[in-house]
């Protein structure tokens, strides 16, 4: 990836949300990091960090604010496959204990790490509202419920193999 | 003319049980059949029931069929639909569908207020929302009503919110049309996130336009030109069908400028959030729009005086914003014919945990817990007996199977005899404890110590004096936390501990807890 082409990416970027959803001035900060981040993968590096508050023309520390304040962003690299464990009591009494258990032994992190070949990242998130199919996980946009341990372990072997093909 | 329409329930929960891959198959099917010019395929949103597999409708038979497998869409056309033959193994029990219709007096669909297009519609096209009276209301309102009569006929229909707090609608739209200012906004709540709920999510992946022209509408009475829906950055489903349902009015000029011909200009943009349930709490969600991180303001000056940028603001919650056509159509009198005489209407109720049909059910105000866990939810499976109830989400109260008649809120969390009181209570801690902005003390601090004294206490390392400290902590939130959300935390803590202290006294007397989910704290390999 060359460096320079991505950072106009993300200048275009910002550039039509700007055109497409602004109403008022500085309305569109999340909007834009919520799509710059998809151009990194998960996280979103300083440089861009700077280009976005540029161009919006907000202190990069408000940026840093806003990117370290919510769970969604991050300033560091996370895996290709973020897997995002609902940890309310919903999912919690139908089983949820066990599926993050299973995520911890099979992943071999805990909370907020990392695996080490940088496929995944395991994260905690509120409800997803999608407790009628609890347990619920949802790995990167995809939702995953009524789970069970082996159907864990499943789901995770698929990814490794995708995420392994990809590189 | 196509006879028969095969509705195809689609959601986000829906579609993880295949439901996009069961559609297909139906149309696959019908095609091989050489039914294609007899039988509709669409995709429609949730009923609300969740059992095992996807609910399928055929109409206009009135039939609603489970399919779990590849062979019962084959089962259904080619029996149903070319031999017109019922697969009654398939069946579901027509009880549970009318479970899911509002009134026990009037199982009729026009009770259905908030619920009224979803699973009967396809969000994704607007013509069917207009075909089922969708814009009639804005339409009423810009051409023959002053925006002071649509507050009025609000106020009389006692509408009150739907997001928690329960202030009358009217009177918000009332306060806000008389602040003087050249700029005002309408913005919707949709950042729901209180473990349990999702009744919001339903409605916008349902039938999205609904939202979009009581928020029109809003615009109209108090004087506002622009709107913003705050979504959940998590919720997909809902901002693609917002997206295409916004982008769809602005085609069809229910958006945008001189609305109807009318002098009425109204914009409509959606905000996504970023993972932090706070932004729930109005004034969090009014910074985060402006591009700050959510954290809450100090009140008063409320959003109807001083809201975004400042500016008077209207904030309603999604289910909020979805009775308001329906009112304007059918008037305040018909909606206070329905739920009790302070509040009105109905409510959209998700039933979680251990029950035997999860799902949500929309049922006058005022239904009490007894008859949401037995008649609309079946009861507890596998012949398990009630232990607690949850009402109203993480920040609700616990309560035993014999206060079963009291009034709630919302989320009907079923947990049975397996469940322990401790862990409940430690996970609903650690819930509040990760969601804590971080921005007053006796939140911040008052969910940490909450967790690590219910942690010793679930590991049999607990005293009794720690209970009257859990107490302490919780009065002190209510007292002085700076926001809803520190001062809620209270409710679930309190109330836990006060009805369930017998639990929490075995657990500090090291006795094995017989019901418990933990047993023995196991070690949990946690490498960093």
């Amino acid at each position: 990836m060359v460096v320079d082409q991505t950072l106009e990416k993300v200048k275009d970027i910002i550039e039509a949300v700007k055109k497409e959803q602004s109403l008022e001035e500085g309305d569109i900060l999340i909007n834009c990091l919520h799509k710059v981040q998809d151009v990194y993968q998960n996280f979103v590096p300083s440089e861009a960090a700077e280009i976005v508050a540029e161009s919006l023309n907000v202190p990069l520390s408000k940026v840093y604010e806003v990117l370290t304040f919510y769970t969604m962003f991050s300033t560091k690299t996370r895996g290709t496959f973020i897997i995002r464990v609902c940890n309310s009591l919903p999912c919690h009494v139908t089983g949820g204990a066990k599926i993050i258990e299973t995520l911890f032994e099979e992943l071999k992190v805990g909370f907020g790490g990392t695996t080490e070949d940088g496929l995944f990242t395991l994260e905690k998130t509120g409800c997803l509202g999608l407790c009628g199919v609890g347990p619920v996980i949802m790995i990167n946009d995809q939702f995953y419920g009524n789970l069970t341990p082996e159907r864990v372990v499943e789901i995770i072997a698929g990814y490794r193999k995708k995420g392994r093909a990809g590189t | 003319m196509k006879t028969q329409t095969v509705l195809v329930s689609v959601d986000s929960g829906s579609v993880l049980k295949g439901a996009r891959y069961y559609k297909e198959l139906f149309q696959e099917l019908v095609n091989q059949y050489n039914l294609d010019s007899m039988v509709e395929v669409l995709e429609t949103g949730s009923l609300g029931i969740y059992r095992e597999g996807v609910l399928v409708s055929i109409f206009p038979d009135g039939v609603y069929y489970e399919v779990c497998s590849k062979d019962d869409v084959e089962k259904v056309v080619s029996e149903h639909l070319l031999k017109g033959r019922a697969v009654s193994a398939l069946m579901i029990d027509e009880e549970i569908i009318k479970k899911n219709q509002p009134t026990e007096e009037a199982k009729t669909s026009e009770t259905r207020i908030v619920l009224r297009n979803v699973g009967v519609i396809d969000p994704l096209v607007i013509e069917e929302y207009i075909a089922r009276d969708g814009y009639m209301a804005l339409g009423k309102v810009l051409s023959a009503m002053k925006p002071s009569d649509v507050i009025d006929i609000l106020k009389e229909s006692a509408l009150r919110g739907r997001g928690g707090a329960g202030f009358p609608t009217g009177k918000k739209w009332e306060f806000t049309a008389k602040t003087d200012s050249d700029v005002k906004y309408i913005l919707c709540n949709a950042d729901e996130g209180e473990p349990g709920t999702f009744k919001d999510r339903l409605i916008m992946e349902g039938d999205p336009h609904a939202v979009i022209e009581a928020m029109a509408i809003a615009g109209y009475s108090v004087g506002a030109s622009k709107g913003y829906i705050y979504i959940r950055g998590e919720y997909y489903g809902s901002i693609d069908n917002l997206n295409k349902a916004i982008q769809d009015a602005y085609e069809w000029g229910f958006l945008g400028k001189n609305i109807l011909g009318t002098s009425f200009s109204f914009d409509l943009t959606i905000r996504l959030g970023a993972g932090a349930y706070i932004c729930g709490e109005e004034t969090a969600l009014i910074e985060s729009i402006e591009g700050k991180p959510g954290r809450p303001r100090f009140k008063p000056p409320y959003p109807p005086v001083a809201g975004l940028y400042q500016k008077p603001t209207v904030v309603n919650n999604v289910e909020t914003f979805a009775n308001v056509p329906w009112i304007i159509l059918n008037g305040a009198k018909a909606f206070k014919e329905i739920g009790t005489p302070s509040s009105s209407g109905t409510k959209v109720f998700t039933l979680v945990g251990n029950i035997r049909n999860r799902g949500l059910v929309e049922v006058p105000m005022g239904t009490s817990v007894f008859d949401l866990v037995y008649r609309y939810g079946g009861g507890l499976p596998g012949g398990k007996s009630l232990k607690m109830v949850q009402t109203g989400g993480t920040a609700g109260t616990f309560i035993r199977p014999d206060q079963l008649n009291v009034k709630l809120d919302g989320v009907i969390l079923v947990m049975d005899e397996d469940s322990c009181s401790v862990e409940a209570a430690k996970v609903a801690m650690e819930f509040f404890e990760h969601e804590s902005c971080g921005k007053c003390t006796p939140c911040r601090e008052g969910t940490r110590m909450a967790v690590s004294i219910l942690e010793g206490i679930s590991k049999g390392n607990g005293k009794e004096s720690d209970l009257d400290l859990l107490l302490r902590i919780s009065d002190t939130m209510e007292e002085t936390a700076f926001c809803g959300l520190g001062q809620a935390v209270a409710m679930p803590l309190r109330s836990i501990i006060e009805n369930f202290r017998e639990d929490f006294l075995k657990h500090i007397r090291k006795e094995p807890c017989p019901v418990c989910v933990y047993e023995k704290p196991k070690k949990r390999k946690t490498p960093a």
